[in-house]
């Protein structure tokens, strides 16, 4: 195991030059460190001036995503040992503005997030004198794995549609919306339907599938989005067979 | 709140990458992706070679006979067989795809992705041993 | 055009579930086994008894139509992702359908008439 490790990572210092470009910086190699690990001796031994974002530092709080040798990564979740004898390149997650260094604008999946209506849509909600929902473990298996979604937007770093067509809704927002589509106290289904249904929504997605690779939950928003897909085509079947059902 | 997809927010300070027009050949994945995406076209030709059968079929024996050897020229062959490895990528890639795209739910328990996996290949050797089979007796 | 995006869709998902299973298996038999000698080719009497039949029939416009529309929809995204062809979206989308639209005519006229 070598002592020192090259780790090149992306600067934009926006006030002072045109277009971002990169620093390399002698890190020592500890077997236990992260990638995150490394950036904050940067920070805090090496170059003050480095930006990044980072908070838990155990892979749920979705802050700290980056990309690592050209794929998107969980920076406290990736190690470095792996990445030995290096040089490791660390840059900002494509397809969303640099803002600086290795901080990028996450406005656009915000507002596409609020846009697919992420809670219970009820008709009428319970008061508390009625109790609780109750919830069998299979009703909450049918949607578990999409609730697991840390909004680290790694995904929407992997996706070639996203990058090229960035209108497009994107895998962590459908993904969510299935959450709730499945969720056995939800009512909105036909809601978000109208919604995804749009130009921008589910049916830019070609399946390319790199979001489900790189999610480091697991939550599968590439399947969140066929089997979407399939739901709303059949819906659509049914509306036009039989125009006067509403659901 | 709807979301103006043409308006972008003006920071004149933030850095907008492009996105190159050769961005499938960056990376392994995308480039398989490209290439699965190609297969269509072999679907396609085969799908007009068929068409062409059928038209040859319906005007007579020596039309039939002329498909046949042309299709048996060295041209063809070599199309038929690069458009035969594709058809097949297409295949695989379809049927391993499929258990993502379609959940089915027995009893309220998803079948295991490795089950329709199986249905699915098994489908395949199914269809394609009663395919053989009307086309070979003869 | 966005209204029918399932319709396009759907067409698009059978178009493919037909090619995985069934074209593997013509492709070989018709485009290498048969030309090549491996495998004897039908004589042409015993295809046009089999052709006679009007679920064949429908079996063949299956397999003809629904790839050629799994064709379209699939190029179609080709062109406008990978080559980026986003001003001519609608020149696209009517040159990829109208030709699937024109294959499954021909398919249909064919199948129709022959006798």
């Amino acid at each position: 195991m070598p002592s020192v490790v090259a780790m090149t990572v992306a600067r934009y210092r926006p006030e002072r030059e045109p277009a971002p470009t990169s620093e390399t910086y002698e890190i020592p190699f500890r077997k236990d460190w992260v990638i995150l690990d490394a950036l904050n001796h940067i920070k805090d031994s090496v170059d003050g001036t480095l930006s990044y974002r980072w908070s838990c530092r155990m892979g749920v709080c979705g802050s700290c995503g980056m990309k690592v040798n050209g794929t998107p990564k969980l920076t406290c979740a990736t190690f470095l040992s792996d990445y030995v004898p290096g040089p490791v390149r660390v840059e900002p997650l494509d397809y969303f503005p640099i803002v600086r260094d290795l901080v990028v604008d996450l406005t656009d999946f915000v507002r596409k997030l609020a846009r697919v209506k992420p809670w219970i849509i009820r008709k009428e909600e319970n008061s508390p004198a009625d109790g609780e929902y109750l919830q069998t473990p299979d009703q909450l298996d049918a949607y578990k794995q999409f609730s697991m979604c840390i909004n680290c937007m790694l995904c929407y770093s992997a996706c070639p549609i996203y990058g090229l067509e960035p209108g497009f809704i994107g895998p962590a927002a459908v993904a969510l919306a299935q959450r709730y589509n499945m969720d056995s106290r939800d009512e909105g289904a036909a809601e978000r339907l109208r919604i995804l249904s749009e130009h921008d929504g589910i049916w830019q997605c070609t399946f390319v599938g790199e979001c489900t690779k790189v999610c480091p939950k697991h939550v599968d928003p590439a399947g969140a989005i066929q089997q979407y897909k399939l739901t709303g085509a059949t819906r659509w079947v049914t509306s036009l067979l039989l125009p006067w059902g509403t659901r | 709140m709807k979301a103006d997809p043409h308006y972008t927010l003006y920071h004149p300070r933030w850095y907008r990458r492009h996105v190159s027009v050769w961005w499938w050949l960056q990376n392994r994945s995308y480039t398989a992706f490209v290439l699965r995406e190609i297969t269509s076209v072999f679907v396609a030709f085969f799908a007009v070679v068929y068409l062409w059968q059928i038209r040859a079929i319906a005007k007579g024996p020596e039309a039939y006979a002329q498909f046949l050897t042309r299709l048996g020229t060295p041209f063809f062959l070599v199309l038929n067989a690069v458009a035969f490895l594709f058809v097949l990528f297409h295949a695989v890639t379809w049927f391993n795809l499929t258990p993502k795209a379609m959940v089915l739910r027995l009893r309220g328990k998803r079948v295991a992705d490795g089950v329709v996996l199986g249905l699915n290949y098994a489908a395949w050797v199914v269809v394609s041993g009663a395919v053989a089979f009307v086309l070979l007796r003869g | 055009m966005e209204r029918i995006t399932p319709l396009l869709w759907l067409l698009f998902s059978a178009g493919g579930t037909v090619a995985a299973l069934l074209f593997p298996v013509h492709l070989f038999l018709t485009g290498l086994a048969f030309p090549l000698g491996w495998l004897e080719a039908p004589r042409y009497d015993v295809l046009h008894r089999l052709i006679a039949h009007p679920l064949i029939r429908l079996y063949l416009f299956i397999l003809i139509s629904l790839p050629l529309f799994h064709w379209a929809h699939r190029f179609r995204y080709t062109l406008y992702d990978g080559l980026q062809l986003k001003h001519l979206t609608t020149l696209i989308a009517v040159l990829c359908y109208g030709a699937a639209l024109f294959g499954t005519a021909m398919a249909a006229y064919l199948l129709w008439t022959i006798t």
